[in-house]
């Protein structure tokens, strides 16, 4: 900086003088430095590679399908392959709709879970709680869905014929078409919902414990001292720190949810309609839909399931990138001290 | 976290009662007979001491003495670390803060506590930090008393006159002094009777330094201090009264001595505490 005295020539002088004076500044790295960088490096470059390919086959893979239906390939309802009229719009939209339902169960369940591990739970349950948890994230969703079809399913169908008898007057999204017979209610988008809801829970719970367990221990004890309840303390400091985490971990169970193909397979029966009866038997998610017809299909229906599977990898890829920046801009994601 | 598993559990929701707007009323602390341990460590011997209302009572000593154990110990965080465990009394104006039918809480409300590490609420504005205490326990104030009473803790602080255009900006956006100014702030706003200060100025510049200082016997009429201090010269400028404590080996801290300061810094009975204060140890 020059001082305000100096003007005019003088001053672009120094200023000239500097610049020629300044020096790039070198860091001579040691070879294991330099083989180490490599090797990370090129392990990052890879995933991303590989991400990008799935995306490029994909692509490659649908286009006789989105060249054949252009835009009807999003809006359309039905998948009639045979007549050259398929579209994604009613498996989209079964999609979220069971996403949704899982967030339900998922979301206030594992704020509840985590809430209880990182703050309540004595210390000698609290590991064996979070390895449970873990647990619970690596069991196979096959075993899930075994689960759901033989044990879930035959009780959440009283659930759900009580729910329509009671709120359908009400509330009319609640109704079936016969809602006395229980097989209505079978194979909807709110039980597959529902058991899509168990398996993401899991990693809702473990994304948020992780965030609660990291709000620093001074705020905490700051609002110990003023004389803070444990829930007032949580709700002051470990709450607003989490924040974050808990967006991003609602984030990450949706895209998980999405995703979720096995357990939905084994609930619903397949329909093409955009329904807006959850609790009514019938729908469909992309990726049911992709392993219900992947063996029966080929030429241009095949590539139709490609360019369904690529909705549905866009889709998640958005949602799970959202909640990583979510995540990581925030306090407790970046794990900085302010 | 581990360290706050014993924490009070009671999720009450109290009335809304008010807060009248004068200030604090200094109580007399008495430790009586304070033994600690963590695990099977003992920390603490039979402490005895008594902090005399309205006065600021200095806690000094070397580093892993108890001294700060003994502040935790004086508003019921000791209990906060799993493990830790007590003997002896500490009374409040004559009523065992330890006795069973009293919730923590209640004792915590009274006596405010001053980290070493400043930790004011960050996402929280300067406003809402002050006001913490109450919200946090269930009190509210309504209109102009709100205005009144942060103006009131922010000026005993010395911080008004810093951030009276900005009480809204987050209170990390202070400086570390001013944030340690607002923490003691945050707590005289609930009207503590005695306000405990762990260290406060250790991590700050001196000039902070010094405005905590003034800050501190600026406050003295209307609060209890006990304050735990490495700075010999602080423990002499703001203390009335100075206990020194001390632990060795194969023995838990306890006070050496105790008396007014200007005994304790001049005319000290044991050669320990002279050696101490004059910079010979520790």
């Amino acid at each position: 900086m020059t001082s305000p005295q100096i003007t005019g020539a003088t001053g672009a002088a120094a200023a000239v003088q500097a610049r020629a004076a300044r020096r790039t500044l070198h860091t001579r790295p040691t070879t294991q430095d330099i083989g180490f960088v490599a090797v990370a490096r090129s392990a990052a470059i890879s995933t991303l590679v590989i991400m990008g390919l799935i995306g490029v086959f994909l692509l490659i893979g649908a286009w006789p399908a989105l060249k054949s239906q252009g835009l009807h390939f999003l809006t359309r309802t039905d998948w009639l392959p045979e007549t050259g009229s398929f579209g994604i719009a009613s498996l989209l939209w079964g999609t979220i709709l069971v996403g949704l339902f899982a967030l339900c169960v998922a979301v206030p369940l594992g704020f509840g879970a985590a809430l209880f591990i990182s703050e309540y739970a004595p210390r000698s349950l609290k590991s064996s709680l979070v390895t449970l948890v873990d647990l619970m994230a690596a069991v196979p969703s096959i075993v899930y869905a075994m689960w759901a079809l033989f044990f879930l399913q035959g009780h959440m169908l009283e659930i759900a014929q009580w729910l329509s008898v009671h709120f359908g007057t009400v509330l009319p999204f609640l109704r079936v078409h016969t809602p006395d017979s229980p097989s209505s209610y079978t194979s909807s988008a709110f039980i597959a919902g529902v058991a899509v809801g168990v398996v993401v829970l899991p990693t809702v719970t473990s994304i948020m414990r992780e965030v609660f367990a990291q709000a620093p221990i001074g705020e905490r004890e700051g609002a110990i001292a003023l004389g803070a309840t444990r829930w007032g303390m949580i709700r002051a400091v470990v709450i607003p720190f989490g924040r974050a985490g808990i967006v991003g971990g609602i984030m990450l169970g949706l895209g998980r949810a999405l995703g979720e193909t096995i357990v939905v397979y084994a609930i619903i029966s397949p329909s093409f309609d955009m329904t807006t009866h959850p609790l009514q038997s019938g729908t469909n998610t992309i990726a049911a839909h992709i392993a219900t017809r992947y063996s029966e299909s080929n030429g241009v229906s095949m590539a139709g399931l490609l360019g369904a599977g690529l909705v549905l990898f866009l889709f998640t890829l958005i949602i799970n990138t959202l909640a990583g920046v979510v995540v990581s801009r925030s306090r407790s994601g970046a794990a900085t001290e302010i | 976290m581990t360290l706050l598993d014993n924490a009070e559990d009671h999720t009450l929701t109290l009335p809304a009662a008010t807060v009248d707007a004068r200030g604090g009323t200094p109580a007399t602390l008495v430790a009586d007979g304070v033994s600690a341990w963590f695990g099977d460590h003992q920390v603490l011997d039979d402490v005895n001491l008594t902090m005399p209302a309205g006065r600021v009572t200095a806690l000094i000593g070397p580093s892993g003495c108890g001294k700060s154990t003994f502040l935790r110990i004086l508003n019921r965080m000791h209990e906060l670390v799993p493990g830790a465990s007590l003997a002896g009394e500490v009374r409040l104006d004559g009523h065992d803060i330890y006795d069973p039918a009293r919730r923590p809480i209640e004792s915590r409300r009274r006596i405010g506590m001053v980290f070493q590490k400043a930790n004011p609420f960050p996402t929280m504005s300067i406003h809402d930090n002050v006001l913490a205490g109450l919200s946090l326990t269930g009190r509210r104030l309504r209109g102009h008393a709100v205005d009144e009473l942060v103006e009131r803790s922010l000026r005993s602080a010395s911080l008004w006159d810093e951030v009276r255009t900005r009480l809204d900006a987050p209170g990390a956006s202070l400086s570390g002094g001013q944030q340690q100014r607002l923490c003691i702030a945050r707590a005289l706003a609930v009207r503590p009777d005695v306000l405990l200060m762990d260290e406060p100025c250790s991590a700050l510049d001196p000039t902070s330094t010094r405005r905590v200082e003034e800050t501190i016997r600026a406050i003295a009429d209307e609060v209890t201090v006990v304050i735990v201090t490495h700075n010999m010269q602080q423990a002499h400028r703001v203390s009335d009264r100075c206990a020194f404590f001390l632990a060795a080996e194969g023995q838990p801290g306890h006070i050496v001595e105790q008396g007014d300061t200007d005994d304790i810094f001049e005319r000290p009975e044991d050669q320990r505490t002279s050696d101490y204060v004059n910079g010979h140890f520790g």
